[in-house]
């Protein structure tokens, strides 16, 4: 006799109940029971009176769903519409596959005495800086002379590509959420479920839909994971403009596109920034999760190190991790105080 | 003679609120502002709005803050849609243009300063003065000559390659007059342009204005809430309360003629010494008076005529305006006009009145 009994005798559905007895085998629950010996059926005091769950219930009513059925079901309502989806998804996402092997074997394949001084170029260009320079310069050096630069060049070179893909899908996202409030309040729950969903959530559905050699894989959960803040904080740059210049702007005639490529734009690029140097290091936690998807670089080895209990390769590679972090995020802050004191107001 | 009508508004109304319509019928069969708000939760903007801006006269809307001044000058150029109501420039309504005629309303006839100046921080004082001329699509080798003749104009030679923030309140707002300038508009708005600018500064700004004015005659739309300001400026004078036109005409006319008590406070503690005009206190008379004891201009303002009468009450001027005598001044109309016209209520009431209206 289990608690519920009597929902379905009230209601008259003992015969649908007792019609279409549970297929499903044994849960451990009852295997458990019938193994002590206590009889299932016993009377159940008020005290225990479990909550009407679905498992509850089935116990009542072998018709009703287990709760198990609900994630089967999930899993199964997925697997058949995978083969359509990854039709339209494989195509569409291809050249990000492209993009990351492109980036992957030119980093590797051009020699370090090239590619530190393009890197050390680019931060003087960025940045303006020459301590910032030497600062990137030593780091980089240290990585190499500890045998990491191989590694470092590889994170290096996926989250560069995915944080200038982040940038280029998500500003535009940003501005035409900036524009509609509807579409402000569509996208709202979706970039919070983005942002919330724990990062290893985002590889099951993926591992299922791409083959697990394909780099897009990991390529698409490092930019839905990241992608969050660039769209958040062009969304409201766009919007803390100052409305006395926009309503310059309309009383001198600008359009709509000279307004927003003469000021709303700019005015809200040092929150574009920092939504860019946001999700760059977004990226780069993202990368590290990613390497349990094949992702390669320094995940990989903070990944050996946890496998095998390799203390030294672990720490190590978590230490270049942290200097890549710290390098990344000194360039873009640097930059972005340039951006900011080049429009005080 | 009077000027061709420029701009004009007719029965403008402009209401804010879920329904808009619905509130103005409510409105024109009577409906006060204060009753409008509290039982249909609409706010009364401006109220049956009928002003006339003549071609090459600075127009003066005076008004305390919350009287719809800045709502209406708004509405000139459609920043904010009219909820019933006409505005003609030259003859055409502006309210049947599409978007592409209000965009070339904006930028070939109407210009713009603001009170908050407006600047693009992120663009150079120079190309900040061209702004209305790159929107048309000119580039900076276009409009640098006429950018930089407009900056000189305005005094700030050798600034152009600075950016706004470098420079004070008051000649950020010299960029702004510059901007407006160079757009070669025939009809400047100006929203509070100089409320933001420190006493002295604003002081040459308005001689700045009124230097520009003689040498350009456009037709300018000044918005102020500072009495002394919409005198020294205005040709005409419209002075709003509460979305309403309280009173509007020739500035001294308003002085020497208020019509509502309202404006009797406002205009009790200016100096009138020194804003009357011999103009509008004298005798129109072409007879050359006895005793004359100097001749003066119809433009000089009464307080230097005290001065020169070292004050001596019995004087009798000769008024004369381009060589010609256009009427006579005794000293004791002067005196006369001195007096503000008598509050209809008692001083105190009137006091109460006015510290309510500046506190709301």
């Amino acid at each position: 006799m289990a608690s519920y009994d009597f929902v379905f005798s009230a209601l008259g559905l003992e015969k649908w109940c007792s019609a279409e007895q549970s297929s499903a085998p044994m849960s451990m629950a009852d295997l458990l029971a019938k193994t002590k010996g206590t009889d299932p059926d016993a009377e159940i005091s008020l005290w225990n009176t479990p909550f009407p769950s679905m498992d509850a219930l089935n116990a009542s009513c072998g018709a009703f769903p287990q709760s198990r059925d609900l994630t089967k079901g999930l899993e199964q309502g997925f697997l058949s519409i995978k083969d359509a989806l990854s039709v339209v998804l494989d195509p569409i996402t291809q050249p990000l596959s492209w993009f990351l092997d492109t980036a992957l074997y030119g980093m590797l394949t051009a020699p370090w005495w090239i590619i530190i001084p393009l890197l050390l170029v680019v931060v003087q260009l960025v940045t303006k800086s020459f301590k910032l320079v030497a600062f990137v310069g030593v780091c980089l050096s240290l990585l190499a002379f500890i045998d990491y630069y191989e590694y470092a060049m590889q994170t290096l070179s996926i989250i560069l590509v995915c944080a200038f893909l982040c940038v280029l899908i998500g500003v535009p996202i940003g501005i035409a959420m900036s524009r509609s409030n509807m579409m402000q309040r569509l996208s709202i729950p979706v970039l919070d479920m983005l942002q919330t969903l724990p990062p290893f959530v985002y590889l099951i559905p993926l591992i299922f839909l791409f083959s697990v050699t394909e780099s897009k894989l990991y390529g698409i959960a490092i930019i839905l994971y990241a992608i969050v803040p660039v769209i958040r904080l062009t969304n409201l740059g766009i919007r803390l403009v100052d409305k006395d210049v926009i309503e310059a702007a309309d009383a001198f005639g600008m359009t709509d596109r000279q307004k927003l490529y003469r000021v709303q734009i700019p005015l809200a690029l040092p929150n574009i920034m920092a939504g860019v140097n946001q999700t760059i290091m977004m990226s780069l936690a993202m990368v590290v999760i990613a390497s349990l998807v094949s992702a390669p670089g320094l995940g990989v080895l903070v990944l050996r190190g946890i496998r095998n209990l390799e203390l030294g390769v672990g720490l190590v590679a978590g230490l270049g991790i942290v200097i890549l972090a710290v390098i990344l995020d000194r360039v873009t802050k640097a930059s972005l105080a340039r951006i900011n004191s080049a429009q005080k107001h | 003679m009077k000027n061709d009508v420029k701009v004009s508004v007719r029965n403008l109304y402009k209401i804010f609120g879920d329904d808009p319509q619905g509130a103005l019928t409510h409105v024109r069969a009577g409906m006060s502002k204060s009753e409008l708000l509290e039982k249909h939760n609409h706010v009364l903007g401006l109220q049956d709005i009928n002003i006339d801006m003549r071609d090459g006269e600075i127009t003066v809307i005076m008004g305390l803050s919350g009287s719809g001044k800045s709502t209406l000058i708004r509405h000139l150029n459609r920043l904010i849609e009219p909820t019933a109501g006409e505005i003609e420039v030259e003859g055409n309504n502006v309210l049947a243009y599409n978007e592409n005629a209000l965009r070339t309303l904006r930028r070939e006839w109407m210009s713009m300063v603001f009170q908050k100046f407006a600047l693009l921080p992120h663009r150079t004082v120079l190309e900040n003065t061209g702004m209305a001329l790159s929107v048309r699509g000119y580039s900076v080798a276009d409009f640098e000559s006429e950018a930089i003749h407009w900056l000189n104009r305005v005094g700030l030679e050798g600034h152009g390659n600075q950016y706004p923030h470098q420079l004070s309140g008051g000649m950020q707002q010299r960029v702004g007059i510059a901007r407006a300038l160079t757009s070669n508009a025939p009809i400047m708005l100006m929203d509070e342009a100089f409320s933001a600018l420190d006493p002295l500064i604003r002081t040459d700004m308005q001689e700045l204005l009124l230097d520009l004015q003689s040498e350009l005659k456009k037709t300018i739309v000044f918005i102020t809430h500072d009495l002394d300001e919409s005198l020294k400026l205005a040709d005409n004078l419209v002075i709003l309360k509460e979305g309403y036109v309280v009173q509007q005409g020739e500035p001294q006319e308003i002085l020497l003629n208020p019509n509502d008590s309202y404006i009797k406070d406002f205009i009790s503690d200016i100096n009138r010494a020194r804003v009357l005009r011999v103009k509008s206190v004298m005798t129109h008379t072409t007879e050359k008076p006895e005793q004359c004891a100097g001749e003066v201009n119809e433009r000089d303002n009464l307080e230097s005529i005290i001065a020169r009468s070292e004050g001596h009450t019995d004087k009798v001027y000769r008024v004369m305006a381009e060589d010609r005598q256009v009427g006579t001044l005794s000293m004791k109309q002067l005196m006369k006009a001195l007096v503000p016209p008598l509050q209809e209520n008692t001083p105190s009431e009137g006091a109460d009145a006015k510290s309510e209206t500046q506190t709301a």
